[in-house]
C-alpha cells in the first residue's frame, strides 16, 4: 500500500509555553523578543503564532546553525537577523555565523556567483585554491557542531568539505537555472557533499542526486519597508519627490538594470495614458559604481523625454521608508521584468493592498494569483491593457488589493518562513 | 441514554471522546522532473511518485488557504495558463479527487484524460513562451495544536480560531493520504457525539470546491445550525 513520504506523529498535550507573566528566568532581551513575536499576532493569520509555538516545541532540543558571508545587506541577512533571535526565544539553539574572507576571496566568490547565474567567468586553479583555503580557515575557526547546518549561497559552501556531524543543507538564493557550465561543474562537487539543497523556485535548481527543496523568500511586515505608514507620512514622501496628488500613480520598483525593462513600462504607461490621465514612477537603485546601471538610467531618462508625469527616482539602497511610501501611495504596481529573481517587490506591493501587474519571469507568477490579486501579462501591450482595465474599474482594484494582502499574509510573511525552517529542522534531522 | 445540552449523547463509558486538533506543516520537494508539453505531462505523471500526484491535486489548498483560483489542481492551472489549452484545463478541472478511493486511481484518470485529449489533436500544445510544469511533492509534518474539545459547542468555538492547516489535515489528509473512510470531523460527530445527521452532512461536503477558509465557514455554519436545532429541541 502507498505510504506518505513522511509523517511525524507525536502525542502532545502541554499547554502553550509562553507567557511573559509566568515564565521566570528570561533575560530582558528574550522578553523583548517575545514581545516582538507577539506583535506578529496582529498581522499573521489567526492561529499562526500559537501554531509556531507548537511547532517549535517539536524541535526544542535541536541546534540550528546558519552560515553566511554577510550579516548586513540583502534579503537573506534581513530575514536571518529577525528569525534567528526569534528561534532562540522559542527555545531552539539557533545561531548564525558569518565567515571571514579577504579581498581576493571576495573577488573569486563574486566570479563564482556570477558564473552560477549564467555569466561567463573564468576561475583559475589559483583562484579556486583561494576559495578552498579561506573556507578551510573558517572551518577551523567556527564551531560547526549543530544538528542542522544551513549554509547560505556559494561563499561558505566549501565548508561542507570539513563536515563532521549533523545534517548539512545548502541554501541557494541565486537563480542557478542556467549557469555557466564550467563554473557549475567546479562548484557542483561541493554541493554533492550536502544532504539536501534548497532553492527559491524549481526553475532556479540544477539536476542533483540529493533532495532539493523549495522555500519561497518572505517579507517582514514589521520592518521600515513594510510597516504601516500614516497618510501624512506617505504624502510627505510623495511631496518630496514632486508627485502630483489626485492623479493615479503607476509604480515600478526595480534597480536600473536592462532586464528590469523600465523602457517597456514607459511604453505601457504611454499606451494607457491615451485613455486615462496617470503618472508613472520608476524607482530604483543599482547605479552607484555600476556603469551599466548608469547607462540604463540615462536611457530611461531619455525615454521619459521630459514628460512631467514620469518620475525617475534613483534611490539609495537604504531608502526603505521611501519605497514603503511609494508603494502605499501607488494606484497600480507594475513589476514586469525580462529576467527576475524571486522578485519580493511583488509581495511588498500586495502587502500594501495594491493590484500588481507582473510578467512570467522568476518568482513573479508564483506570487500573483492571476485575475485575483493582479494580472500576469506576456507583453508591453498586455500590461497597457490591464492598466487601462484597472483604471476603468476602481472596484476591481480595491478587491484585488484586499485579496493580495490576504494572500501575502498567508504565504509570504516572515511567520511562514519561520514555520518552514522549523519544519525543515524536524523533518531533516534524525531523531 | 443521556442527552447533553447540544442534543448529542453524553458518553457513559471511560472511552476518551476528546477531539484533538492536529495541524500540519509542509515543505515542498523539487523532484527535478519537468514537462514542456502535454505529452510529457502525461508521461511524467505515469512515473512520478504518488506523493507528487497528491501534491499537485491537494497542496494548493494548504498553500493558498484564502484565495480560490480558476482551476482546482496544478495540472489544469498550468495547461490553461502556460499552454492556453482551455479545453484540456476544463476537462482536468472536473476530475474530483473526492470521487476516488486511491491516488493510483486518480493518477490513471488524469493520464487517460490527457491521452484521450491528445488523440484528437494535430499538434501537442507546448509551453513555447511559458514556464514548464515542475513536478514537486510535499513532506508533511503533523503538529499537535494542543487544542482538545469534548462537545459540539467547544468544537465550534475551536474551529473558528484553529490554524487552517488543522482543517486541511483532518479533511484532506484524512481522505486520500491517510486513507480514512471519512474525514476526521464527521467520524468524531458520528462516533463520539452520536450526531449522525451532522456527520453525514459534513461527510458529503466536498472540500475541493473552495478554499480552506470557505471550508471553515461551511463547518461553522453546520455546527451553528445543529446547535440551534438542539436548543429548540431542548425547549420543546
Amino acid at each position: 500500500m502507498w505510504k506518505p513520504a513522511f509523517v511525524s506523529r507525536q502525542v502532545y498535550n502541554n499547554p502553550l509555553p509562553i507567557s511573559l507573566n509566568t515564565v521566570v528566568g528570561l533575560t530582558e532581551e528574550a522578553r523583548q523578543m517575545i514581545r516582538e513575536l507577539e506583535q506578529y499576532r496582529e498581522v499573521a493569520p489567526k492561529g499562526t503564532i500559537d501554531f509556531l509555538y507548537r511547532l517549535s516545541d517539536l524541535v526544542r532540543d535541536k541546534r540550528f546553525l546558519h552560515i553566511s558571508s554577510v550579516r548586513y545587506g540583502g534579503g537573506m541577512a534581513e530575514i536571518l537577523r529577525r528569525i534567528v533571535p526569534i528561534m532562540k526565544t522559542m527555545g531552539i539553539e539557533a545561531s548564525w555565523e558569518v565567515i571571514a574572507g579577504t579581498q581576493e576571496f571576495n573577488d573569486v566568490t563574486r566570479r563564482i556567483t556570477d558564473g552560477l547565474q549564467g555569466r561567463e567567468e573564468t576561475i583559475t586553479e589559483e583562484m579556486y585554491q583561494i576559495y578552498l583555503d579561506v573556507n578551510a580557515r573558517n572551518a577551523k575557526a567556527l564551531n560547526l557542531d549543530a544538528d542542522l547546518i544551513f549554509v547560505h549561497d556559494p561563499q561558505p559552501a566549501a565548508l561542507v568539505d570539513h563536515r563532521k556531524g549533523g545534517t548539512w543543507v545548502w541554501r541557494c538564493h541565486l537563480d542557478a537555472g542556467q549557469p555557466y557550465r564550467p563554473v557549475w561543474s567546479l562548484f557542483r562537487r561541493h554541493v554533492l557533499k550536502y544532504d539536501a539543497a534548497v532553492f527559491s523556485l524549481p526553475g532556479f535548481a540544477q539536476r542533483l542526486p540529493i533532495p532539493k527543496f523549495l522555500l519561497y523568500p518572505s517579507i517582514d511586515p514589521l520592518t521600515e519597508k513594510n510597516r504601516e505608514l500614516s497618510r501624512g507620512e506617505i504624502l510627505q514622501v510623495l511631496d518630496r519627490f514632486g508627485i502630483a496628488r489626485g492623479k493615479p500613480i503607476l509604480l515600478q520598483v526595480a534597480r536600473f538594470d536592462r532586464f528590469k525593462d523600465q523602457i517597456g513600462t514607459i511604453r505601457a504607461y504611454r499606451m494607457a495614458k491615451k485613455h486615462h490621465p496617470c503618472q508613472l514612477i520608476l524607482a530604483g537603485s543599482g547605479v552607484l559604481h555600476d556603469s551599466e546601471g548608469e547607462a540604463v538610467l540615462a536611457e530611461v531618462q531619455q525615454a521619459a523625454e521630459n514628460d512631467p508625469d514620469i518620475h525617475v527616482l534613483q534611490l539609495p539602497p537604504e531608502a526603505d521608508r521611501e519605497i514603503n511610501a511609494l508603494q502605499r501611495g501607488a494606484t497600480i504596481v507594475v513589476q514586469r521584468a525580462l529576467k527576475e529573481g524571486f522578485g519580493v517587490a511583488v509581495s511588498e506591493s500586495m502587502w500594501k493592498g495594491k493590484p500588481v501587474i507582473g510578467g512570467t519571469t522568476g518568482g513573479v507568477s508564483a506570487q500573483i494569483v492571476d485575475g485575483a490579486t493582479g494580472f500576469i501579462v506576456h507583453s508591453v501591450e498586455g500590461a497597457a491593457f490591464r492598466i487601462r482595465y484597472l483604471l476603468s474599474n476602481p472596484g476591481v482594484m480595491t478587491r484585488m488589493g484586499a485579496l493580495g494582502k490576504e494572500h501575502v499574509r498567508r504565504n509570504f510573511l516572515t511567520t511562514r518562513h519561520l514555520g518552514d525552517y522549523l519544519t525543515m529542522v524536524k523533518l531533516l534531522c534524525p531523531e | 441514554m443521556l442527552l447533553n445540552s447540544e442534543g448529542g449523547i453524553v458518553p457513559t463509558t471511560d472511552a476518551d471522546t476528546t477531539f484533538r486538533f492536529i495541524g500540519c506543516s509542509e515543505i515542498q520537494e523539487i523532484l527535478g522532473k519537468q514537462a514542456a508539453d502535454e505529452r510529457q505531462l502525461a508521461e511524467l505523471l505515469e512515473e512520478v511518485p504518488l506523493d507528487s500526484v497528491y501534491y499537485h491535486t491537494h497542496s494548493y489548498f494548504l498553500r493558498s488557504r484564502f484565495i480560490e483560483r480558476t482551476y482546482p489542481n496544478d495540472f489544469a492551472q498550468w495547461v490553461a495558463q502556460q499552454l492556453q489549452d482551455h479545453v484540456l484545463a476544463e476537462r482536468l478541472s472536473v476530475v474530483d479527487p473526492f470521487d476516488f478511493q486511491s491516488l493510483e486511481a486518480l493518477r490513471e484518470e488524469l493520464i487517460s484524460l490527457i491521452d484521450d485529449h491528445l488523440s484528437g489533436m494535430r499538434t501537442v500544445p507546448r509551453a513555447t513562451f511559458g514556464t514548464p510544469f515542475y513536478f514537486n511533492r510535499s513532506r508533511i509534518l503533523e503538529v499537535p495544536t494542543g487544542i482538545g474539545v469534548q462537545t459540539l459547542r467547544e468544537f465550534r468555538n475551536a474551529i473558528e480560531d484553529v490554524d487552517s492547516s488543522a482543517i486541511y489535515f483532518h479533511v484532506f489528509e484524512a481522505h486520500l493520504r491517510l486513507q480514512r473512510k471519512e474525514n476526521d470531523f464527521s467520524a468524531w460527530f458520528r462516533g463520539s457525539l452520536n450526531l449522525p445527521d451532522l456527520a453525514d452532512r459534513l461527510k458529503a461536503l466536498n472540500p475541493y470546491l473552495g478554499s480552506l477558509e470557505r471550508l471553515r465557514s461551511n463547518v461553522l455554519t453546520m455546527c451553528d445550525e445543529q446547535l440551534a436545532k438542539s436548543a429548540s429541541v431542548e425547549k420543546v
